[in-house]
């Protein structure tokens, strides 16, 4: 079996390909349930981290995902909806997309995970992106009984995974070292 | 076509036993991880419905030149003339089909079109950098480019990167995305390149270095580097229904 090809940082120059126009917009401005999902990217000193990218991958609101391997028929796609978006940092580390909330979709045990979206960072001085995930504030019950939350023993640790209303927009600040640190996953 | 196995919510997962290959967070040597890598264990997480499905990009994104970095302004960038072409696998060594791979680099005298790089070198008002392709139904790519420079970077004093070419890699899930960079052979600088060197194993260091392939150089035109590049595997193969 060949071997893996190791992973490397995507340094300070990743503007040159990526991301492409408008690939912070999932959905349009007038999309019924049209959310603002924005954050700031800080360092461990608290500094913005203004040359990242950050990705975002989710179902969509009826909880499917845009690809082959989620077969389940009977929750139609979306015309248009590709799950998929990314977002360079600006100069003051912020990013924000503009999607919908995704529906719950199945976890390891047949039973729904909480409505999430995956998020991978990409920045200079990350040798390996990071993972993390964002939960939805207004799902108490859902995220109380999450099977990837639950993996997560201090509830402090857990919160760092919930978006907060902020203005009608959704915030999810995302911190890569230090005091209130995002937690991280290995996938 | 579906997958039986991931009807009720089971899903086969990606392999992990050969991520120990990748660098570590925080590699002191390169200053900039001292103030970015977490300082808290990372969580292990099983591969869900969310982490086995991933973006999946259509060839409509792909321009006819975008992967022929020497055919994107008027006049012909300055440099080395050179051809990346390899295969995109996964861990058991199947093709990973209509893929997207996009590349960005520094020009030949290494400098990058972009406002951060302010060092003393030219920019190529020929040359922008970067590249996109899809994988054809084996797996293939081909870029067509100039070899880019080294460059001094402020990491520490006299720092310098070795020429390569940054590379982001999609694959069939959320759990292989991938961000890399491809040397050249026989770079003096690798000795002292603390990214290239962050990969501690010597073998996996050595495959992120493309081969110089004589049967893809081109009388009178261009060098052929020939460069696979291989995505996790699956820890089952999927059954098709």
């Amino acid at each position: 079996m060949p071997a893996l090809t190791p992973s490397q940082t995507i340094g300070p120059f990743l503007h040159i390909e990526v991301p492409y126009e408008g690939e912070e917009r999932l959905v349009e401005p007038d999309h019924p349930g049209a959310i603002r999902l924005l954050g700031t990217l800080t360092d461990g000193e608290g500094d913005a981290v203004d040359d990242a990218l950050v990705e975002i991958w989710q179902a969509n609101a009826g909880g499917r995902y845009a690809h082959p391997e989620d077969a389940r028929e009977e929750i139609p796609l979306e015309n248009g909806f590709t799950g998929f978006g990314r977002c360079s940092t600006d100069h003051e580390g912020r990013f924000e997309f503009l999607t919908v909330k995704p529906g719950a979709v199945p976890g390891p045990d047949g039973r729904p995970q909480a409505p999430h979206i995956d998020v991978s960072v990409f920045a200079r001085g990350l040798l390996n992106r990071l993972v993390t995930r964002i939960y939805f504030p207004d799902e108490e019950e859902a995220n109380a009984e999450d099977p990837v939350l639950s993996l997560i023993e201090e509830e402090a640790q857990r919160e760092t995974l919930i978006a907060r209303q902020d203005d009608g927009a959704l915030r999810f600040d995302i911190r890569l070292q230090g005091e209130g640190e995002t937690t991280f996953f290995v996938i | 076509m579906a997958f039986e196995l991931t009807r009720n919510g089971q899903v086969i997962g990606y392999r992990r036993d050969d991520l120990e290959i990748n660098p570590p967070y925080l590699y002191p040597d390169y200053v900039s991880t001292q103030t970015r890598a977490p300082k808290r264990p990372l969580v292990p997480m099983p591969h869900t419905l969310s982490e086995i499905t991933g973006p999946v990009y259509g060839h409509e994104r792909i321009g006819e030149l975008d992967h022929d970095l020497t055919r994107q302004h008027e006049g012909e960038p300055v440099g080395e003339r050179i051809i990346v072409h390899g295969r995109l696998l996964d861990g058991d060594g199947r093709p990973v089909r209509n893929s997207l791979i996009e590349i960005w680099q520094a020009n030949a005298g290494g400098r990058y079109r972009h406002q951060g790089d302010q060092h003393p070198s030219p920019l190529d008002p020929n040359f922008s950098g970067g590249g996109r392709c899809m994988t054809d139904d084996d797996g293939h790519y081909e870029f067509v480019t100039i070899k880019p420079g080294a460059y001094p970077w402020q990491n520490n004093p006299n720092a310098w990167r070795s020429r390569h070419i940054h590379l982001s890699l999609f694959g069939p899930a959320f759990a292989t995305r991938l961000v890399t960079q491809m040397f050249f052979p026989g770079d003096p600088l690798f000795f002292q390149d603390p990214i290239f060197n962050s990969v501690r194993d010597p073998q996996a260091r050595e495959r992120m270095i493309c081969s110089y392939d004589h049967d893809r150089t081109v009388e009178e035109w261009a060098l052929g580097y020939r460069y696979d590049i291989v995505l996790r595997g699956r820890e089952a193969t999927p059954t098709e229904d």
